[in-house]
């Protein structure tokens, strides 16, 4: 590690004040950050630390019925808090990682450094979610904008995520196994508008959804409605642990379960 | 006697009240009055001259105290190869020199060109970075046939990337050749035995202290051989006097081979302690684990199985290259050829084995000895290309293996790759085996697994290793540079307790439990009152460490040995004190007492005589209670084995999951039932990691692609089934006092080939003609070879 400063503000707005100067980085859980940091791969100045802001903290319901959940919030509050109300990702949230980063990890940090492998990206973007910053309202549909790109400025600080709850929802995760990220996970979402796919862990350019599969499950909500379809492994990841042809296998399978699961 | 804590009985670990509650003291942990701290500057590049280093930046950043470039080496020695192996037409090996750090060239990503040494690790970090190396990276050799084939010399003063051709048995060449051309039926298969990062918890370490008002050296590192670590810097390295450098290994975090061998920068850190006057410490990071750390495995092998059409085995022939990365690690060169050809013969009393081995420079890491050296490839090349014989015969792979096993009644058997194995009973081990698997009931799980979607596969596998390493004489004549005897020294102390020393250094296997158990049974005295001494020159007799499955066949036989001579010694004292002649005197129970009376002293009695001597034969026996034995091995052990595994495939997505394990051993007597298991468990963990998880991958720039947890997977909890482990009931070893056999590599060398034949298998019942996959099986490479059947 550099030497650096951290700030642990109590208020959003002292939060924002402090990401002003150009080399202050935001630190949610860390649980990319400090290996990072630890491997000298990053310089900021001084690190912000959100999670001691109390009103980016819990799970809560909104008037209409959203799960509404504060941006320094981690994952394992998400999994015993939220399973009442959307079972679906209190399921994901509950899978991430390990017990040490569900519980330093944060909502708002793995969707601010939108990890192409991270898990949360599929659950946002798979329920339509709305990030919540300190300057505005942002739908997910607009927030992913490739591998650790998002719509965010600089300095901008996500301090909600609200998810419209589902009929019927699952994660299905196909680990990396050595990092235990998603090789591939498909998260399912049934609205009574529709249906939303989201994939993750897949593609060069983040999270995705699948549009093919939404509008077959839309018609019918059932694993037989992918037959017939396929993903493109054009502009698939190729690594170590799975050729491109392999993970867009891997999606139409981990769809099916999905479903098969949440119906 | 106290018998719950003698030979046999599963005495709970001692150590492992100290490791698990965070009461270990190892080297990381040990902090000296004035230490500097080192930090090395690695090669970014495989393969490059390095044309200019610039260190005056660095030397005058804040904290600077040395800063260190291969050029302050050049007149010390290398760092040897421990074996002397000949080239087929009788050339010797090619030994480049391997320095303390780089010069005139880098080698490998990660081969360390310059050290700096500041007042904090931070400092010397910051001045690393200040170093202006100009290295012109050139083309990497990476891939081992085309190192073979191509004039790009990781050495360029040795003209070729060939360290030696070995041939063994060379005399057996022509006959095997002939057999194999006209037997009736020939098994060919090539596979991959993929290479591996040992991967011990604990990063090496190494702190070294130059005492000037004494001329002499301290090094407290992360080893498991402490005396051959100082053999090395005093004989060949830095020249310092074995008798001016104590070298300390003091608890150790695993080893798994890594920690067997002299690295560079334990020779820095003593260097730069004298040129700065303090005390040096360095602690690996992770990174420079998976970067400098030996390698293991990494074979690529072709073997011919040529049999009758009734199955009986005619001739095992191999050709085989193997890696040794970019410098000889000081076992690179024993690994690959008398640790893997002399096996080939496994289990079998066939009468042909023929191995040819090339060993090859590459721009990689050095490549060695990792839990189970060249016994792992040779069990899986053997037990892969059988089960495939097996399959093409239509003969049950059971009992293909019984039809050709060595039959008990022919032991001692001499192999056709010229071991003698001194005891086995392998029918008997295949016995237990299929009763433990209740192989009657397969057909029932696997249907049970089909109407769930999944395929189900058995696989087993006989091994038979030769461990316990080894009779000088022998190794000598094979080319080892060392002995390998090892040491103890039993010192009874005057009020009846004792302290051992022994020359095999524990880091993880359970000595301190286990010695004092012998002790304790031969003396009939409690094994609490006994401690062991272990990993320190300045007290411990010379012995030879810890590798190759050796501390309890070999340095326990030592302690057998200095026991028997105290035990001789104290009944003379006893015969005095009981007025009797020495001969008249027993001795059980840890009493020795006159024949045919009930005259007698307790041994705690004797001891304080010994060292209290009046009214003592003074002029016949010495006082004192202190014996001391090296013993040096007439064979190597044998242990030997009968594996199975369960697995699930998922036809969908590749995923292999071991639904059952069980491994059926023969270690011989067994001295702690739970200790012998708990090594069992972790060898087969290890090997189920080769099999399904773990791979080493550079890219063809000799990149390290799996460099971190991220992208190398080190097999976890959850990934390992219940694992079965049966060792009753073993043939003892008929040359070592215990009767025992090494057990501390059989998991590792039996558990690879049992779980990649139980996938063929699964995927063979799913209807895919699959007869091969290189490991690791992962999901992906199991997926893609359905796809492509």
């Amino acid at each position: 590690m550099y030497a650096f400063d951290i700030e642990r503000p109590s208020t959003i707005a002292d939060a924002v004040k402090a990401l002003k100067d150009e080399d202050a980085q935001a630190l949610g859980g860390g649980q990319t950050l400090i290996p990072t940091l630890k491997q000298r791969l990053a310089m900021p100045s001084a690190l912000i630390s959100l999670t001691g802001i109390g009103e980016m903290q819990g799970v809560c319901l909104s008037d209409d019925g959203a799960v509404c959940i504060g941006g320094a919030t981690n994952h394992a509050t998400v999994a015993k808090e939220a399973a009442a109300h959307y079972p679906g990702l209190a399921g994901l949230a509950a899978n991430i990682g390990d017990p040490a980063v569900r519980n330093r990890g944060t909502i708002g940090g793995s969707l601010a450094n939108n990890d192409p492998s991270a898990c949360y990206p599929a659950a946002a973007l798979g329920s339509g979610a709305t990030i919540i910053t300190n300057a505005r309202e942002i739908a997910a549909d607009d927030y992913f904008e490739g591998m650790f790109d998002t719509a965010l400025d600089e300095g901008e600080v996500i301090i909600e995520v609200r998810f419209p709850v589902p009929e019927k929802s699952h994660y299905q995760k196909f680990v990396q196994p050595a990092s235990r990220f998603a090789l591939v996970g498909v998260f399912v979402a049934k609205y009574s508008d529709g249906v939303r796919v989201a994939v993750t862990g897949a593609s060069e350019n983040g999270v995705f959804r699948w549009s093919e599969a939404e509008a077959a499950l839309s018609a019918d909500f059932s694993a037989a409605a992918l037959d017939g379809l396929s993903v493109s492994a054009n502009e698939m990841i190729a690594d170590l642990h799975g050729s491109p042809e392999y993970r867009a296998h891997l999606i139409k399978v981990m769809t099916g379960r999905a479903v098969t699961a949440a119906a | 006697m106290p018998k719950d804590g003698g030979i046999g009985a599963s005495t709970t670990r001692r150590e492992d009240v100290r490791f698990l509650t965070g009461k270990g003291k190892y080297t990381a942990d040990i902090n000296v009055f004035g230490q500097a701290a080192a930090i090395f500057v690695r090669s970014t590049v495989a393969n490059g001259v390095i044309k200019s280093i610039d260190t005056s930046a660095a030397e005058n950043m804040p904290g600077v105290l040395a800063v260190f470039t291969g050029a302050d080496f050049v007149d010390v020695g290398g760092n040897p190869a421990g074996w002397l192996i000949n080239s087929r037409d009788g050339e010797p090996m090619k030994e480049p020199k391997r320095p303390v750090l780089a010069h005139g060239k880098v080698r490998h990503v990660g081969d360390a060109y310059a050290a700096v040494v500041a007042e904090t690790e931070q400092q010397a970090r910051d001045a690393a970075e200040e170093i202006i190396a100009d290295i012109e990276e050139l083309p990497a050799v990476v891939n081992m046939a085309d190192a073979l084939a191509g004039d790009n010399f990781v050495h360029d003063e040795i003209g070729t990337n060939q360290c030696f051709d070995w041939g063994w048995i060379e005399d057996n060449r022509a006959a095997t050749d002939e057999a194999i051309k006209n037997a009736p039926h020939v098994t060919t298969l090539e596979l991959v035995n993929n290479r591996l990062v040992p991967n011990a918890m604990e990063p090496r370490a190494s702190i070294g202290t130059y005492d000037a008002g004494n001329d002499a050296y301290l090094l407290q590192t992360t080893s498991q051989n402490p005396h051959m670590t100082r053999l090395l810097i005093s004989a060949f390295v830095l020249g310092i006097p074995e008798n001016k450098l104590t070298v300390i290994a003091p608890d150790v975090g695993g080893g798994f081979g890594s920690k067997i061998y002299h690295y560079g920068e334990e020779a820095l850190v003593l260097a730069a302690s004298k040129k700065i006057g303090r005390p040096v410490k360095w602690v690996a990071d992770r990174t420079e684990s998976f970067l400098s750390d030996a390698h293991g495995r990494d074979h690529v092998t072709k073997i011919e199985l040529a049999c009758e059409k009734d199955g009986t085995f005619i001739a095992f022939r191999t050709t085989t290259l193997a890696n040794v990365g970019a410098y000889l690690s000081n076992f690179a060169t024993v690994t690959p050829t008398f640790l893997h050809g002399t096996v080939m013969a496994g289990n079998y009393a066939l009468p042909h084995v023929y191995v040819n081995l090339k060993t090859v420079f590459t721009n990689t890491a050095p490549v060695d000895a990792y839990r189970g050296a060249g016994r792992p490839e040779a069990t899986y090349s053997i037990e892969r290309v059988v089960d495939m014989t097996a399959r093409e015969l239509g003969i049950d792979p059971i009992e293909l293996r019984r039809k050709n096993f060595i039959k008990p009644e022919q032991f001692p058997f001499t192999t056709a790759a010229g071991l003698e194995y001194d005891s086995g009973n392998y029918h008997k081990l295949m016995d237990k085996m299929e009763n433990l698997i209740d192989r009657d009931g397969f057909a029932a799980r696997r249907a049970a697994s089909e109407a769930k979607g999944k395929w189900r596969g058995l696989g087993m596998n006989a091994y038979v290793e030769a461990c316990g390493l080894a009779p000088s004489n022998l190794v000598g004549v094979l080319g080892s540079r060392v002995g390998l005897y090892d040491a103890a020294t039993v010192r009874v102390n005057a009020t009846g307790n004792l302290s051992v020393m022994v020359g095999a250094h524990s880091h993880g296997q359970g000595h301190e439990t286990v010695f004092p158990q012998i002790v304790a049974d031969m003396l009939g005295i409690d094994a609490q009152t006994i401690d062991i001494v272990h990993g320190d020159t300045s007290k411990i007799p010379f012995g030879m460490g810890t590798y190759g499955s050796r501390s309890l066949a070999v340095c326990g036989s030592a302690v057998v040995r200095a026991t028997e001579k105290i035990i001789a010694k104290a009944q003379k004292i006893a015969a005095h004190m009981l007025e009797a002649s020495a001969d008249d005197v027993d001795f059980t129970d840890g009493q020795f007492t006159v024949k045919g009376t009930d005259k007698s002293v307790s041994f705690g009695e004797v001891a304080l005589k010994a060292y209290i001597p009046h009214n003592y034969p003074i002029e016949e026996i010495e006082p004192g209670l202190e014996e001391t034995a090296f013993y040096d091995p007439a064979n190597f052990t044998y242990p030997s084995g009968a594996y199975a595994c369960e697995v699930e495939v998922d036809p969908e997505t590749g995923k292999v999951t071991i639904e059952s394990f069980t491994a059926v051993d023969d270690f011989g007597n067994v001295m702690n039932p739970m200790i012998v298991t708990g090594q069992v468990h972790g060898g087969v963990g290890q090997g189920i990691g080769q099999a399904l998880l773990e791979n080493t991958t550079y890219d063809e720039n000799g990149q390290l692609l799996s460099a971190s947890y991220m992208d190398y997977v080190m097999p976890r909890a959850d990934d390992l089934p219940f694992i079965a482990v049966e060792h009753s009931d073993g043939t003892p070893c008929t040359h070592n006092p215990l009767g025992s056999k090494g057990c501390g590599e059989a998991g590792a060398i039996g558990s690879p080939p049992t779980v990649v034949n139980a996938v063929i298998d699964a995927l063979q019942s799913g209807g895919k003609n699959i007869t091969h996959i290189d490991m690791p099986l992962t999901p992906g490479r199991v997926w893609a070879a359905m796809n492509n059947a």
